[in-house]
């Protein structure tokens, strides 16, 4: 079967890969690019683990096409840092515990980073109907949304 | 570069403060590396062919067509595996080989919807995926069984013509019968003024970690072969690995990935050995990683049971007498956690006369695997649940009620053992005197309560400590950090050492080079890690204080260790500037060489711990949907060497609980195969169903743990069941006893 050549953006770089037809952006990501930040939680657009932004849009990596890539730029948790700088997400969630195992932990920050970028001043409740799409099993949220509503207040003070 | 600093809320130095996880920065960024982030060079891709029948024979495999495939490199059945035979027990902790063997790979038949037939290797996912549809197999369908209670009823499909139970004539898919007793029931029952029997039902719930099963294997033949996967415990993995396929456990290295979630479900395997089979077939490393689906359909989930309950009480609400069974699901074959239902349900309570059975009943699904608290959870919400109505009945306040039955330090449980200082007392006060206790109730709002017991456990644990040449420090353990054990390791290196916590780092040592080590599970990591790393710690120390003698020409019983340095000890020891650990590294190459120590025990003093619970619910009449409100959960933690993980581990656990009490179950079509095997079918809680949950830590010492640790991971799943199924109770005035408490079962409930 022949690949598909793709022309893309990924994390402000140009980049350029072959995929078969039916292949999924994640496993472009992870098993073609090596990015492997984005995670594969259920492979249904249910679990959020590779949320990742596609022409500054939220989506699931998983429920892309490889292909529908062409001349689009894609975002990823890898591009999230400035450098070695730590965008405040990051930093507050490593300083708040807002994480355990953190397998989900790309993924919500990811779709954190969204949400924050268009609602500076979110209410908690906001914050949870927001991450609803992010499954996490061992925090019980309660440390995700406490980080996020700190950074936001941070982000805004700056 | 990143300062992030802690948020320090004590005096003390490090134990006690939520510093920053050493493996934090990777996570964040997303470069931690998981199982499934892995390649190596060479690499080929392993399926997994499963069958679409409950329960079957395998009359025949062929394999010839997906063998002649372009780009499959190998194909593999059960009968790869060495025969471990069935009527030879091989016990491993809880499990038993014999099973897990035969849930990487069918042998003798099919159990279940998704057990695992044949396995391809192929040099991509597409064409292993093409290959699974061109092996045949031959089927002869049996008839199969889902519900436990029907898998015990005369007339059910019978699993395994092996199972002899002792007072069961004839085949039996009841594989064990245990009984707890002590007094007499029937005294009991007659010096009682109230008794209540009751019938409970739950169902299988999944632990639900996020990350898939997945490894990579790469079988050599003339040297050690590699694992690397995702797991609770790599030594497991290595000596499960080794039995399965026949191979020498020194002939293998399993090395632990970052592992995304396990909550138990991670204590046994599925992958490792298939994929070494293939690897060795192929002589290519190979990768396997579990879909979502197949997680669902073939990993182990938490027993669902059935069980009925006579309780006892005196007007005055003091308890007199339990009698009944609890029985739960095994999977497949046998092996339920029932029998911590029938011990941990009772723990807390003085109960003079006890008759309690637990039946483990085999049925045509995947076989069990531990959830954080095996059995107790289920357990808990039998008993707790009675308790309430109990106190409705005699309007007993539900926390007066138990406290009037709270069992003292001193005094057996219905099982023989003693509890201890438990902190009963302690928890309840600092719920019932939490603010949330004054929160005034609306319309269709209720309020629930429940205590709970968890045993914890101890077992095998190793650490090494090194000194680097700049005084810097790296502690290594053996079990892997499945939510921030390295951060309390890290802690108590740094608190002893007296140097800043940040000049040490934390590693999961592999097979190769930490000592053995038992699986992260049991709430044991911190207790035991803690126990190895601290006498790691102490001989450091030891061998410094030696090397600063040896450089001032004094004893070293005149030398001590505080503030991070070697000091003169008083006046008399001599006038000598003090000697910091990093002064100390530097020499030590001409002082005696590398500092460094390793200790490995099998640490003891475990102790159980309670946890008290009050949640706040409002059903909604029209729907019968249940929202959470407001929910406060204490617990006696021992001593939180890390508070915000602690914390993060009570709140995570209650959430697990509130998922479990109110949409979680595993639906069965009537063909035998698992209707909702993914996470829309599912329904594990959201950020957005949930309120905060308010986490209290009462810290009542261990004396037996040099930091009073007591473990902290699974007691916080163990009372909300009955919590919720209480709340619900008292907000609607109807009680249900079928988990889960989902809305067309409470809408039932309702219109009855």
């Amino acid at each position: 079967m022949a690949k598909n050549h793709v022309t893309t953006t990924i994390n402000g770089e140009p980049v350029e890969f072959l995929c078969e037809t039916h292949e999924t952006m994640l496993d472009v990501l992870r098993n073609d690019l090596g990015l492997t930040g984005s995670k594969e939680g259920c492979g249904s657009g249910d679990c959020g683990a590779c949320s990742v932004m596609v022409d500054g849009r939220l989506a699931c990596a998983c429920l892309m096409l490889g292909a529908e890539a062409e001349g689009r730029s894609i975002e990823t948790i890898e591009g999230m840092a400035a450098g070695e700088e730590l965008h405040p997400l990051q930093k507050n969630f490593v300083k708040e515990a807002a994480l355990q195992c953190g397998i989900c932990t790309p993924g919500v920050l990811v779709a954190a980073k969204a949400l924050l970028e268009r609602n500076p001043d979110p209410t908690e409740t906001e914050v949870r109907y927001w991450l609803a799409g992010n499954l996490c099993r061992c925090t019980g949220y309660d440390k995700i949304i406490r980080a996020v509503m700190d950074t936001a207040a941070e982000m805004r003070a700056n | 570069m990143n300062e992030i600093s802690p948020n320090q809320t004590l005096e003390n130095k490090w134990i006690g403060q939520s510093t920053i996880r050493p493996d934090g920065i990777d996570k964040v960024t997303g470069s931690a590396q998981y199982a499934a982030d892995f390649t190596m060079p060479g690499m080929v891709w392993g399926k997994v062919l499963r069958s679409p029948h409950a329960h079957a024979l395998i009359k025949k495999i062929d394999t010839s067509k997906a063998e002649a495939m372009k780009g499959v490199l190998a194909v593999m059945t059960g009968d790869d595996f060495p025969l471990l035979p069935l009527d030879v027990p091989l016990p491993t902790g809880p499990n038993d080989i014999r099973w897990i063997s035969r849930g990487c790979m069918a042998r003798e038949k099919i159990l279940y919807v998704g057990h695992p037939v044949a396995a391809v290797a192929a040099i991509s996912q597409s064409i292993a995926a093409a290959a699974l549809e061109l092996i045949e197999v031959e089927y002869e369908v049996l008839p199969h069984v889902i519900d436990v209670d029907a898998a015990m009823a005369p007339d059910a499909p019978i699993l395994h013509d092996w199972v002899k139970t002792d007072g069961i004539d004839g085949p039996t898919n009841i594989s064990n019968i245990m009984t707890v007793k002590t007094g007499d029931v029937d005294q009991g029952f007659a010096e009682s003024d109230l008794v209540l029997e009751r019938e409970f039902k739950s169902a299988a719930v999944h632990q639900g970690y996020i990350e898939p099963q997945a490894c990579i294997v790469s079988y050599k033949p003339d040297a050690q072969s590699t694992i690397w996967s995702s797991s609770q415990g790599q030594f497991m993995v290595r000596g499960l690995t080794a039995t399965i396929t026949g191979m020498a456990t020194g002939d293998i290295k399993a090395i632990p990935a970052e592992i995304g979630g396990g909550f138990g479900g991670k204590t046994i395997i599925y992958l490792e050995p298939v994929a070494m089979v293939l690897s060795k077939k192929c002589g290519r490393p190979v990768k396997m990683q579990n879909s979502r689906e197949d997680v669902f359909h073939s990993t182990g989930p938490a027993a669902g049971m059935s069980a009925h309950l006579k309780v006892g009480v005196t007007k005055d609400g003091l308890l007199k007498a339990v009698q009944g069974a609890y029985n739960f699901q095994a999977g497949c074959y046998p092996g339920s956690p029932v029998g911590r239902a029938c011990h941990f349900s009772f723990s807390c309570y003085d109960i003079p006369h006890a008759d309690v059975q637990g039946l483990d009943v085999v049925s045509n699904r995947p076989n069990v695997a531990a959830y954080r608290g095996p059995g107790a959870p289920q357990g808990n919400y039998v008993f707790e649940a009675i308790l309430d109505e109990i106190a409705e009945e005699l309007g007993i306040d539900p926390w007066e009620l138990r406290l009037r039955n709270a069992l003292a330090a001193d005094k057996p449980t219905i099982y023989g053992a003693k509890i201890g200082e438990a902190g009963i007392q302690e928890c309840i006060d600092s719920v019932r005197h939490h603010p949330n206790a004054d929160a005034k109730l609306g319309p269709n709002q209720g309020r629930g309560i429940a205590i709970g017991y968890w045993g914890n456990a101890g077992g095998e644990s190793s650490a090494q400590l090194h000194i680097n040449e700049d005084g810097t420090a790296l502690v290594i353990t053996g079990h892997p950090d499945i939510g921030g054990s390295r951060a309390a390791m890290v802690n108590i290196v740094a608190e002893k050492l007296g140097i800043d916590y940040r000049k040490v780092q934390a590693q999961i040592g592999d097979t190769n080079n930490v000592g053995i080590s038992a699986v992260t599970g049991g709430s044991r990591v911190t207790f035991a890690a803690a126990i190895v790393v601290n006498e790691a710690t102490d001989t450091v120390i030891a061998t410094l204080k030696g090397r600063a003698a040896k450089t001032w020409g004094i004893d070293v019983e005149a030398v001590e260790w505080r503030d991070g340095a070697a000091h003169p000890a008083g006046s008399n020891a001599g006038e000598f500037d003090p000697l910091s650990l990093a002064d100390l590294a530097m020499k030590a190459e001409a002082t005696g060489g590398p500092i460094t120590a390793a200790v490995s025990k099998n640490t003891t003093g475990h102790m159980g711990v309670v946890g008290a619970h009050m949640v706040d619910v409002e059903v909604d009449p029209e729907t019968g949907h249940v929202k959470i409100l407001r929910y406060t959960a204490s617990q006696d933690v021992g001593r939180a060497i890390h508070p915000a993980y602690v914390e993060g581990q009570i709140q995570g656990g209650v959430v697990q609980g509130i998922g479990w009490a109110l949409n979680e179950e595993f639906i069965y079509h009537e063909s035998g195969r698992l209707d909702n095997a993914g996470f829309l079918d599912y329904r594990m809680p959201v950020a957005s169903d949930l309120p905060e949950i308010d986490a209290v830590m009462i810290e009542i010492p261990n004396p037996a743990h040099p930091f009073g640790v007591k473990g902290v991971g699974e007691i916080p799943l163990v009372p909300p069941l009955a919590a919720i199924a209480n709340a619900i109770a008292n907000a609607s005035g109807k009680r249900l006893y079928e988990l889960p408490m989902s809305p067309p079962k409470v809408l039932k409930a309702l219109s009855e």
